[in-house]
């Protein structure tokens, strides 16, 4: 597995345990309220959940498995996708801060506005990987 | 494919089916006016999508293909695989039965079923990522 995917991945399971924390609180409050502010934690919970966890894990494992090139670099230019790791994460924090705070519209506008360059930049590198496999054109080449 | 891979996909598969009849019903509801209540399904149909068929279809998954980790257990501990399994769909079962129909704790059997559902998904997400994390490395 190769870093970028190790990084998007570690950071996805990090983001899983952070939503399933805030959904058993909500859940909890649900059954047993405890603390009516809770209710607050659930954009948040959304956010880790579908960008944090589920969006990370599939970009990092398509960083990983898509086809490569038949010669070096194998996974063509990496720095969109580095770039779209960092600023996915930035995108995901700012968002998650701008839910604690009052009027925070702008900061919500730049988090999403930052997750949005980052599936941009994603789409970017993975576009030429989307082919046929190195070995399949390797052997067309040799015919 | 692993046995345990098998069962998460087809049972992802089968609350990936379940999940999109039971938003039918209530579009269903909505549309004929049948029962006012099927809008508290609504946190369940978003669970059972999110939880039940996307998280369980990448445990699946991952459990199939991700790295090994070592000769001895190349995917982990099978034991606790099976653990993650029964956590998350008992959780989710249980949060079936209970959430729609909890009302602020007025019935304490439908809260105490919440608190369980709630207990064993943190749990099947927590031993997932302890299970799963040594098997994140580089080849």
């Amino acid at each position: 597995m190769p870093k970028l995917s190790v990084y998007f991945i570690r950071a996805a399971l990090l983001y899983l345990l952070a939503g399933f924390t805030l959904g058993a609180l909500l859940l909890t409050q649900k059954g047993l309220p405890f603390a009516v502010e809770i209710w607050l934690l659930r954009p948040l919970h959304i956010e880790v959940v579908i960008f944090g966890w589920i969006l990370q894990l599939v970009m990092g494992v398509a960083f990983w498995m898509m086809p490569r090139f038949a010669e070096a670099p194998f996974r063509g230019d990496e720095r969109p996708a580095w770039l779209a790791f960092i600023c996915l994460n930035l995108g995901i924090w700012l968002n998650l801060i701008s839910f604690l705070i009052y009027d925070a519209a702008l900061l919500g506008l730049a988090g999403r506005a930052l997750e949005v360059l980052a599936i941009v930049l994603f789409a970017r590198h993975l576009w030429p990987r989307i082919k046929p496999f190195a070995d399949k054109l390797a052997a067309k080449g040799r015919e | 494919m692993p046995t345990l891979s098998r069962w998460f996909i087809k049972t992802g598969l089968v609350y990936f089916v379940a999940s999109l009849l039971l938003s039918l019903l209530q579009k269903m509801g909505a549309a004929g006016e049948i029962w006012s209540g099927l809008s508290a399904f609504t946190p369940l149909f978003y669970h059972w999508l999110m939880l039940g068929w996307i998280t369980q279809i990448i445990i699946g998954v991952s459990w199939w293909m991700f790295p090994r980790r070592d000769r001895e257990q190349p995917r982990g501990s099978e034991r606790m695989g099976w653990v993650i399994y029964g956590a998350l769909n008992g959780g989710l079962l249980l949060r079936a039965l209970s959430e729609p129909f909890v009302v602020r704790g007025t019935d304490p059997l439908l809260s105490g079923l919440a608190l369980l559902a709630a207990l064993a998904q943190w749990l099947a997400g927590a031993l997932y990522v302890a299970q799963i994390w040594p098997r994140v490395k580089l080849k």
